[in-house]
């Protein structure tokens, strides 16, 4: 336990040590980019500068933060749809290879569709705004998450595949202890993938709807800030987005981390 | 009286990609024989091993392992050539692996478990993960978790060859030991004239495209054996006796070619 509990803050040591140099990197550049802004006296509705954005999230708060709610909702309950339905369907895809042959050309063609020529349709279609924006999300989501899965659920090692024969093993066990366990690693690069892209999803579908839906995301935000020439407050919404996709992707990696640190050469550090 | 554990009888596997990887083989092991199936790379040994374990249907022919007398899990234990360990399980659950398939916990497993590591030498190892050991070290957890089920029928292949001269020697004397402590009958499956002289009481000498049996040599020395075996004058003997008959069966290859 004693060791495990070195190597964390280790580890957390190391990972301060590494953000310590994008960090300073960042302030440096916010700092040239308010004296630049301050210095040319750039009109802040075409340049504005951070200590303004700045300003514009704290005073915009009440808005932008309903509408980061609100973003924030449809791309996690999109992304957990995608994770419970793309490894569900994985599985049976997997167990049946009819299945997986006659209905994967299908999620093929779905997946290489790109989503902003289909969210127009789907927002027709779809009554409820904020329903058509999640099948939107889910629907970019989902396929990186079916595809890694099913790969990692073949890539079972052929002699471990025979050795749980050898030990008369069921359809189930092999499934549970062996199938799941291996495809770990490729389920975790989807997810990964999929986290950045249920993000991207939501916005672009908020961004289809428009200012015609009840929209109340931060693309919508961005939208009618464009209209109204508030250029900060587009800014502001613009960073709480970055930030968001900033958080999935550290979220997700960390889970992959959590699983995967005791044994995948993925995410092992090799001792030196 | 000689029990026959394993009777193969006019024996071929042919692959649906045309391949003959076994033609007419016929063999029968006794109970605690010691056999190596000898012979060079493609000549079906693997083939004939995974036809034993019942992994592999048979083209023609008929196999029969003799059933165990005892009630137990799993009579057989295989050894691949590669570790062939779940790289997510400790070394505990790797072995735990067979008992865990036939029902048994964590806890109604443990004593087996450990008893099987102790016979390998790893005891202290218990929570190591796969990637944290040497070579020789993964090989012996997968020897054990051969054994946690007290299987009489041990199948090996090749399984040292990825490994030191040092190392592998040391696990033959281990391989021995084992099979004489726990009466087991061994086939193990060899690259290694010297490997299969050393282990075996009969020597299968296997010859290539398409994979039969060549010769079924008789290593008549006391066993099990130890180190002085290998600096014998009798070693040397057999050795040079069962490396005239490998090559005998290369060259009738050669005039194939
Ligand atoms: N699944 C398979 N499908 C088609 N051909 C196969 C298959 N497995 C083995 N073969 C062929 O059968 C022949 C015998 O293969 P096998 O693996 O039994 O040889 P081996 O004696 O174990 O060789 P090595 O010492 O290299 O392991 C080879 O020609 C091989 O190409
Ligand atoms: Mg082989």
């Amino acid at each position: 336990m004693a060791t495990s509990q070195s190597t964390t803050s280790a580890g957390i040591r190391t990972w301060l040590a590494g953000a310590a140099a994008p960090v300073g990197l960042g302030v440096i550049l916010l700092v040239i980019w308010q004296a630049s802004v301050t210095y040319y006296a750039v009109p802040h509705y075409v340049l504005p500068s951070p200590v303004r954005i700045a300003k514009a999230l704290a005073e915009d708060w009440a808005t932008l933060g309903l509408s980061l709610l609100s973003t924030l909702r449809v791309t996690f309950v999109a992304l957990f749809l995608a994770v419970t339905l793309g490894v569900m369907l994985a599985i049976l895809l997997t167990q049946w290879r009819w299945l997986e042959r006659s209905l994967l050309p299908y999620a093929v063609v779905l997946q290489v569709t790109p989503i902003v020529s289909l969210a127009p349709l789907i927002i027709i279609w779809v009554g409820d705004i904020q329903v058509a924006l999640l099948i939107c999300a889910w629907l970019v989501a989902f396929f990186p998450i079916l595809s890694n899965t099913i790969l990692g659920l073949n890539s079972a090692d052929h002699n471990l595949v025979d050795l749980f024969e050898v030990y008369g093993a069921t359809r189930w066990q092999k499934l549970v202890l062996l199938r799941l366990p291996a495809s770990m690693p490729y389920f975790l690069g989807g997810l990964k993938i999929s986290g950045g892209l249920a993000l991207i999803g939501a916005v672009v579908a908020e961004f289809v709807a428009g200012t015609g839906g009840s929209g109340s995301g931060l693309a919508f935000r961005i939208l009618e800030s464009g209209y109204q020439l508030r250029i900060p407050r587009m800014f502001a919404a613009l960073i709480l987005i970055s930030i968001t996709g900033i958080a999935i992707y550290l979220v997700t990696n960390w889970i992959s981390w959590l699983i995967l640190h005791r044994w995948h050469e993925s995410a092992l550090k090799r001792e030196v | 009286m000689t029990e026959t554990l394993i009777r193969m009888e006019g024996v071929s596997k042919q692959f649906t990609k045309g391949v003959l990887a076994v033609q007419d083989m016929s063999l029968s092991i006794n109970r605690g024989d010691f056999v190596s199936l000898l012979g060079p790379s493609g000549c079906g040994k693997s083939t004939a091993l995974k036809m034993i374990a019942g992994l592999l249907p048979v083209t023609a022919g008929k196999i029969a392992v003799a059933q165990p007398t005892t009630k137990s899990e799993q009579d057989l234990g295989f050894v691949f050539q590669e570790p062939t360990l779940m790289p997510w399980a400790s070394v505990f659950d790797n072995v735990w692996l067979p008992l865990r398939l036939a029902g048994n916990d964590r806890k109604a497993a443990g004593d087996r478990i450990r008893a099987a590591l102790t016979e390998v030498g790893l005891s202290r190892f218990e929570t190591s993960y796969p990637r944290e050991l040497s070579g020789g070290m993964k090989m012996r957890v997968s020897i054990a978790r051969a054994l946690v089920t007290r299987p009489r029928i041990l199948l090996m292949d090749e399984p040292f060859a990825a490994l030191d001269e040092m190392t592998r020697m040391k696990l033959n004397n281990d391989v021995l030991r084992l099979a004489a402590e726990h009466a087991l009958t061994v086939v193990f499956v060899t690259h290694s004239v010297f490997e299969s002289v050393y282990l075996s009481n009969r020597v299968v000498v296997m010859a290539a495209r398409p994979g039969r049996v060549a010769a079924d040599v008789t290593i008549d020395e006391p066993w099990p054996r130890d180190e002085s075996f290998r600096t014998s004058e009798k070693y040397v003997q057999e050795c040079n006796k069962v490396s005239a008959i490998l090559k005998s069966t290369l060259n009738m290859d050669d005039i194939d070619h």
